[in-house]
């Protein structure tokens, strides 16, 4: 069910992935210490054009990237097909941009 | 092969009998000998037990692949499987037709399906020259000729098909073998295809399922890899539409004219 | 759930578990956007989940979501250099690896979030 298309958009959406995957890991090492909190959270990132661009690009390329994932699973795993897969993956790329950037907004703006 | 002696060592043996998605498993006592294969278990239980018992064979000497069943859950050429070497721990053996094949009657599956995805794959010869034009030469010490051979000895046996997940998820996927006999057409020269044949691997059923479990490169007994030729074609796909789409050729937009006219 | 006879070695493992952390990972991620944006409306719901990171169950289970990840980004990159790069035939060496440096990873996490913190 993984086209020539779908393959390339999932492995380059891998590889943008990949340095924000770091950076996000590197973050949360240094957060995490010494307990979390709303407002140290956000002091860091409100107002900051950099995390907004960061998140943002690691929302919709996580968007793109699980829904192309969880297409190979719903088809080998529940027998999903053809018109009812793509709608659902569509629905689950739609969902998660919406809610991630929904999210970056909340954290960056 | 002796007759079973009143003292010897015997082996219980479970084959699948039915035919279709029907059947069971039947148990067998098969006596035990020094050097003995699966082959030669199913072949005792046929002429001395049941001789109503289904299953294909031919070399019985590893050259065919037609004695491919499954044993102890995994995809075997039974001809050269010693039962000494995979017997379970319980002592005891499971014999079953190949996996993700339909089964015609006990031990012997219906082909059909895994040579019409080696058609469907683009993955047979293409011609290029006629007699009158020669032989053309073949470098053998090219990077593609060299990939090509290392993917060539396949004697379609379903072996790699039989232990391939993504092939028992998703009824289109090409399969191991198909894509592995593409990819060493891909890389010959004489092949005058290869176009054909990327396009063949791109869609819904092609080599961008595999997701490199290499259970196919772990039981293939001709020691091939699917996994690698199907990653081969993963690359030349890719640029092959990363080309298209910088660059459409001329039969590229007449074809997307067409398209547009149609609709 | 079985893992049959076929199915029985090193790289199927690494297949299935790059498989099951995805599908975790795509999981979490609905309720993790939706918990980062009450930082909009709602900060102190927002702190109100924060503060649960201070049970120590909490940080376990932070311990496995940053393992998932780890694993599912070190098994990607071993599943693009098996694609990309010269074929090696060290594939089982680099399963290893992934996982083994998906452990790191995350045991640093969890140390951070414990001991160092």
């Amino acid at each position: 069910m993984i086209t020539a298309r779908l393959y390339i958009l999932q492995r380059l959406t891998a590889l943008i992935m990949a340095p924000l995957v770091i950076g996000h890991i590197g973050v949360m090492i240094y957060a995490v210490q010494n307990g979390l909190s709303a407002a140290e959270i956000l002091g860091r990132t409100q107002g900051s054009i950099f995390w907004a661009l960061f998140y943002g690009a690691f929302a919709l390329a996580v968007a793109i990237h699980a829904a192309i994932g969880l297409r190979a699973i719903l088809h080998e795993w529940a027998g999903f097909n053809s018109m009812v897969l793509t709608i659902v993956c569509w629905g689950i790329a739609i969902g998660l941009a919406g809610l991630g950037l929904q999210a970056v907004y909340s954290v960056t703006g | 092969m002796q007759l079973s002696q009143p003292d010897q060592q015997s082996l219980k043996v479970r084959i699948w009998r039915g035919a279709g998605d029907e059947g069971r498993y039947e148990t067998f006592d098969v006596p035990v000998l020094e050097n003995q294969t699966i082959l030669d278990v199913v072949s005792y239980i046929q002429q001395y037990m049941d001789a109503s018992l289904t299953y294909r064979f031919a070399c019985r000497v590893g050259m065919c692949g037609s004695c491919a069943m499954m044993v102890n859950g995994v995809p075997r050429w039974t001809c050269r499987t010693h039962v000494k070497k995979i017997t379970d721990k319980a002592g005891s053996l499971t014999i079953a037709p190949l996996r993700n094949l339909p089964v015609i009657k006990d031990l012997v599956v219906d082909m059909d399906v895994f040579f019409d995805k080696w058609v469907r794959a683009e993955a047979v010869h293409h011609p290029t020259r006629s007699i009158e034009q020669g032989v053309q030469p073949v470098n053998e010490e090219t990077a593609e000729r060299q990939a090509a051979n290392a993917a060539i000895e396949c004697i379609n046996c379903a072996v790699c098909y039989a232990a391939c997940d993504v092939v028992a998820s998703n009824p289109e996927y090409l399969g191991p073998a198909a894509l592995n006999r593409a990819w060493s057409l891909v890389n010959d020269v004489r092949d005058g295809g290869r176009e054909a044949i990327l396009e063949a691997v791109s869609g819904k059923g092609g080599c961008h399922n595999c997701h490199s479990q290499q259970s196919c490169q772990k039981y293939c007994p001709n020691e091939l890899n699917p996994t690698a030729s199907i990653a081969g074609l993963k690359r030349e796909t890719a640029k092959f539409a990363l080309q298209n789409f910088l660059t459409p050729t001329k039969k590229d937009k007449a074809e997307k004219n067409m398209k547009r006219e149609r609709v | 759930m079985k893992v049959t006879g076929h199915q029985r070695h090193g790289l199927w493992l690494a297949y299935i578990s790059h498989r099951v952390s995805g599908l975790a990972l795509a999981l979490f991620l609905p309720l993790h956007f939706w918990v980062l944006s009450l930082a909009l409306n709602d900060r102190a719901a927002l702190d109100g989940f924060l503060s649960w990171t201070d049970f120590w169950y909490v940080k376990v289970a932070e311990y496995g979501l940053v393992f998932l990840l780890s694993l599912h980004f070190f098994g990607g990159l071993r599943l693009m250099a098996l694609e990309w790069l010269p074929w090696s035939a060290r594939q089982k060496t680099y399963a290893a690896t992934a996982l083994a440096a998906g452990f790191a990873v995350s045991t640093s996490f969890f140390l951070s979030a414990t001991i160092y913190g």
